[in-house]
């Protein structure tokens, strides 16, 4: 049953677990944003509740998403945004290099994305000449070790302490050795105010973009997004085309669960709306402010009723903060944009589900991460859907790389157990021999020998249930 | 890149489902209300928590309240928007000596370096509350520019409780958000802050180190 | 007299067939007459959580035809019980048997659900004091919506002390095909799991669910550890039954 394929995710997961460091690490941060989200919802109807109406304003978003799409750019383009559309992560990279280099820019500061990251803009800019620094400071933490993001929220939780102090006083210049968390901090925002300062553009991600007013949201506790987005003269946006939302009443109660369930904080330092850039009479502000909005594949998870619920996401991160598989591997194991539930999900129907089949199987289907989703995606159910996906080639089906999973091993499997549990004659020679000789299989045979790294071998009792009511005279009919 | 713009859509409408909007139930949302006299309280506690701190003020004393203050503090300087509402009344009567008022009324180009090293604080006014969270509602522009409330180490803003709302769905309905948003506008609920080292949360990371809300009680 | 059927789930059929002849005799107690039709295998979650609908589609419908009476279809075990109640009409929409199988998919109840909220079962404990702590499935809680009805149960048992885990709501690590496709992430998760049992200092692990326990029990006995697992319908019967 073990697919070449399927071995990524189980390879770069076993690392992980072998490293008693990392497990301490992101076992000690989930048990906090755990509790931390519970706190902030002490009344479970009011939860559903709130999670109901999130839902609904964002499955009511997608159901009309190309029209506030072009509600949103005409409004926005009468504000003074300049709006950009890509299909591909290559054509937004070129589009920002475009307008970086019109503007004559070199230097660019970036806000927190994570669309930024799936275009992997950074290594695109630095090729083309352009320094792009990150400035939320887990971002910074990480971007001075040449890594990705571990968490969609907290990209440096994979870290702790004495690591970041380490790596600090090698890293940045004139700092001395320290542990203590405000002189970390203070190391970094004196090295990133001088940044925002001479940064010739910033960079941002877009948490909610409003089509009646055209107003770009941004959620942040640090400020370096008002930093990036209101120091430099050029302020350039990215987001994935299904952020947008009708009404700025819409995202009130959005903003609300999303911080609540991110991280357990009734509310954020800053909720910052971008409306337009610096207009007639302001002494600050951006002079011109540019949006890209990306697809790469977006659109094609779209063209699916049941998939499409995969784009509801408002990027929370409360999935991974409650997965089991999460929780003990980290995110770098996933080697994806996305880590956790959503990444399981996401990346597979934009990579192929045949390639990332490793992600579909990398879960037992426990249902936590549904459960907390705000938005209610059925995570568990996607999964099924595209493992699904992966091995059948269903007409009809849109998904990227259907069929492409499947391996005749696996197909064989199944069609044994169906012939096996279809005809209960052959079901009950099978169990009479397991009961009977049960005991006998090899601990080497394929299976077992999975299931008893960690555990004894199952052992059949001496009589099915089968036999045992029949014996017993439990009537049949 | 209309091309793009073309071929996004065009897949998004092919692939449009037709069916009835769910109903969108807001009543959890209208179930978040205190009665004015007790949403300033709220705020208060709701920002205090992340580290906000509050001074006391009546409409009369609050520009002396706040000159108490940064010449406690011993302010050389404070930052200020000379033609908003709050600051003209603050400029109205200075005294001279001690803190400096510091007019922002040039293009940051004009003094960027002078922003970021050279300013002890910056003061602005609001235009609400938020009463559920806490949390400020400011409206930056001409009078008031953006960074006012960002770059300069510490935030003074003055609230008046008669503008606290409920919620902040609340506050974007009765301020009429929705309809014309400013360039740019803003809840901010405390000073900067990061739980980005071993989810340590430590305050003053890009913005101010510290938020002080000059809280006028208008209410009697 | 109220009547209903068993199914036993391959898994209690083949590892725990003590729990299903508990669980028989349990609704027997509680005055139900009990059909076990011939011919039950397996309700064909594998194949269907892998993918493999056809498969599990054939398997189902040869199941759902054992089970023709308009009475009670009560099964041991939450997740099977997740599967026929809430994936079969799934399974089946847009075939030409979906209203037959959403007929039946109505009918399905888990043991313990069954036991509390349709016969409103009174226990009583005969058995020496003891401690146990409580696994929940994750299926059963989070699929078939089992909410509190086991520890109901456990909490009429006056001799019985409930110890609870740490980490109650968290999954084993079983998942099925996942504890062989997987087999390092989900060993990780089942030594978490044994080990939080055993910090609990009970002495028998409680489950609705075959999957978990045989899990949990090869882990512990991987362990050398004292602490053993039970099926409830197997320990509640134990518990209750005249000697
Ligand atoms: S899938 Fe749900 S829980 Fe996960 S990040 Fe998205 S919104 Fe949050």
């Amino acid at each position: 049953m073990h697919a070449e394929n399927e071995i990524l995710f189980r390879d770069s997961a076993a690392k992980a677990l072998l490293d008693p460091q990392l497990r301490a690490n992101f076992r000690r941060a989930m048990d906090g944003l755990i509790t931390k989200r519970k706190a902030q919802f002490p009344d479970p109807r009011d939860l559903q509740d709130l999670r109901d109406l999130s839902t609904a304003i964002r499955s009511r978003s997608l159901l009309n998403l190309p029209s506030l799409l072009e509600q949103f750019e005409a409004q926005a383009t009468r504000n003074g945004i300049q709006v950009h559309w890509a299909e591909t992560c290559d054509q937004a990279n070129e589009l920002i290099l475009g307008i970086l280099r019109s503007k004559g820019a070199k230097t660019l500061v970036k806000g927190k994305s994570m669309v930024s990251e799936e275009m992997h803009l950074n290594d695109f800019l630095e090729k083309h000449g352009i320094e792009a620094l990150e400035s939320d400071l887990g971002e910074y933490i990480i971007q001075l070790d040449g890594e990705t993001p571990s968490h969609i929220i907290m990209p440096a939780i994979h870290k702790n302490k004495d690591q970041i102090a380490r790596q600090f006083s090698q890293k940045i210049k004139d700092a001395k050795y320290t542990e203590d968390v405000d002189e970390l901090t203070a190391m970094a925002r004196k090295v990133l105010r001088q940044k925002f300062l001479e940064a010739d553009a910033g960079l941002s991600g877009v948490n909610f973009a409003v089509a009646e007013t055209g107003t770009l949201c941004l959620v942040e506790n640090e400020g370096n997004g008002r930093m990036s987005t209101h120091v430099p003269p050029l302020h350039i946006a990215v987001m994935g085309l299904e952020k947008v939302v009708a009404t700025l009443e819409d995202v009130a109660p959005l903003y609300s669960i999303l911080t609540r369930s991110a991280t357990g904080q009734p509310v954020t330092t800053y909720f910052n709306l971008i409306t337009a850039p610096r207009g007639a009479g302001e002494k600050d502000g951006p002079q011109e402010i540019h949006l890209v909005i990306l697809d790469n594949g977006r659109s094609n998870i779209y063209a699916d009723p049941q998939l499409q619920a995969t784009l509801r996401c408002i990027r929370c991160g409360a999935c991974m903060n409650h997965c089991p598989v999460y929780t003990r591997v980290g995110g770098h194991a996933y080697e994806a944009v996305y880590p956790g539930p959503i990444g399981k999900i996401l990346t597979p129907q934009v990579e192929g589900v045949g390639v990332r089949h490793d992600l579909l199987h990398g879960s037992s289907l426990c249902g936590a991460c549904g459960e907390v989703c705000p938005v209610q995606i059925p995570i568990p159910e996607i999964l099924v859907r595209l493992r699904r996906e992966a091995t059948h080639q269903d007409p009809g089906s849109q998904v990227v790389g259907k069929g492409t999973g499947r391996t005749s091993s696996e197909d064989w499997a199944w069609r044994l157990w169906a012939m096996a549990n279809k005809r209960p004659g052959l079901y009950r020679i099978i169990t009479w021999f397991a009961t009977r000789f049960g005991k006998a299989l090899p601990a080497g045979a394929p299976l077992i020998k999975d299931w008893t790294r960690t555990r004894t071998k199952p052992v059949p009792a001496h009589r099915t249930l089968n036999e045992r009511v029949r014996a017993k005279g439990v009537p049949h009919v | 890149m209309s091309d793009a713009r073309t071929a996004i859509l065009g897949r998004l409408r092919a692939s449009s489902q037709v069916g009835p909007l769910p109903d969108l139930d807001t009543a959890v949302l209208e179930r978040r209300h205190w009665p004015i006299s007790e949403r300033a309280e709220r705020l208060r506690k709701g920002m205090e928590a992340v580290h906000t701190e509050f001074l006391d003020a009546t409409p009369a004393d609050w520009p002396g309240v706040l000159r108490a203050f940064c010449d406690r503090e011993g302010f050389k300087n404070l930052l200020f928007g000379p033609t908003s509402e709050a600051g003209s009344i603050l400029a109205a009567d200075w005294p001279a000596g001690g803190t400096q008022l510091m007019p922002y009324d040039r293009p940051v180009e004009a003094f960027k370096d002078e922003l970021f090293t050279g300013v002890d604080a910056g003061f602005t006014g609001t235009v609400g509350g938020v009463a559920e969270t806490g949390g400020l509602l400011l409206m930056p522009g001409p009078a008031e520019p953006r960074l006012l409330s960002l770059v300069p180490p510490i935030h003074i803003a003055m609230l008046k409780a008669s503008t606290i709302h409920d919620t902040f769905w609340a506050a974007i309905k009765a301020l009429g958000w929705g309809r014309a948003l400013p360039p740019n506008a803003l809840m901010i609920s405390g000073p900067s802050k990061t739980a980005d080292i071993e989810q340590t949360l430590a305050y003053g990371v890009h913005g101010p180190k510290r938020l002080i809300v000059v809280l006028v009680n208008d209410l009697a | 007299m109220k009547e209903v059927y068993f199914y036993a789930t391959c898994l209690v059929d083949l590892f725990f067939p003590d729990a299903g002849m508990a669980g028989i005799e349990l609704l027997q107690a509680a005055g139900v007459r009990v059909i076990f039709p011939e011919g039950q295998t397996c309700c064909g979650q594998p194949a269907y959580n892998c993918g493999y609908w056809e498969e599990a589609r054939d398997v189902a419908r040869g199941q759902i035809a054992l089970f023709p009476k308009d009475i009670p279809v009560i099964l041991p075990s939450g997740s099977c019980a997740g599967m026929m109640k809430n994936h079969y009409p799934e399974l089946f929409h847009g075939q030409p048997e979906e209203a037959q199988v959403r007929a039946f998919s109505s009918r399905v109840f888990e043991l313990t659900q069954f036991l509390v909220n349709e016969l409103d079962v009174k226990l009583q404990d005969l058995g020496e004091p003891v401690k146990v702590t409580w696994h929940s499935s994750c299926h059963a809680v989070r699929d078939l919506g089992l909410v509190g009805e086991p520890k109901q149960l456990i909490a009429q048992l006056s001799k019985v002390e409930l110890a609870p885990l740490t980490r109650e709501h968290e999954c084993c690590g079983f998942g099925g095909t996942f504890s062989v496709r997987q087999p390092e992430i989900s060993g990780a998760m089942s030594c978490d799991k044994a080990a939080d049992a055993e910090a609990t200092g009970a002495s028998v692990v409680l489950s609705t669910d075959g999957g978990c326990l045989l899990n949990v029990n090869g882990t512990l006995e991987a362990k050398k550890s004292p602490l053993r697992v039970q099926h409830i319908a197997e320990f509640l019967w134990e518990r209750t039954r005249a000697r």
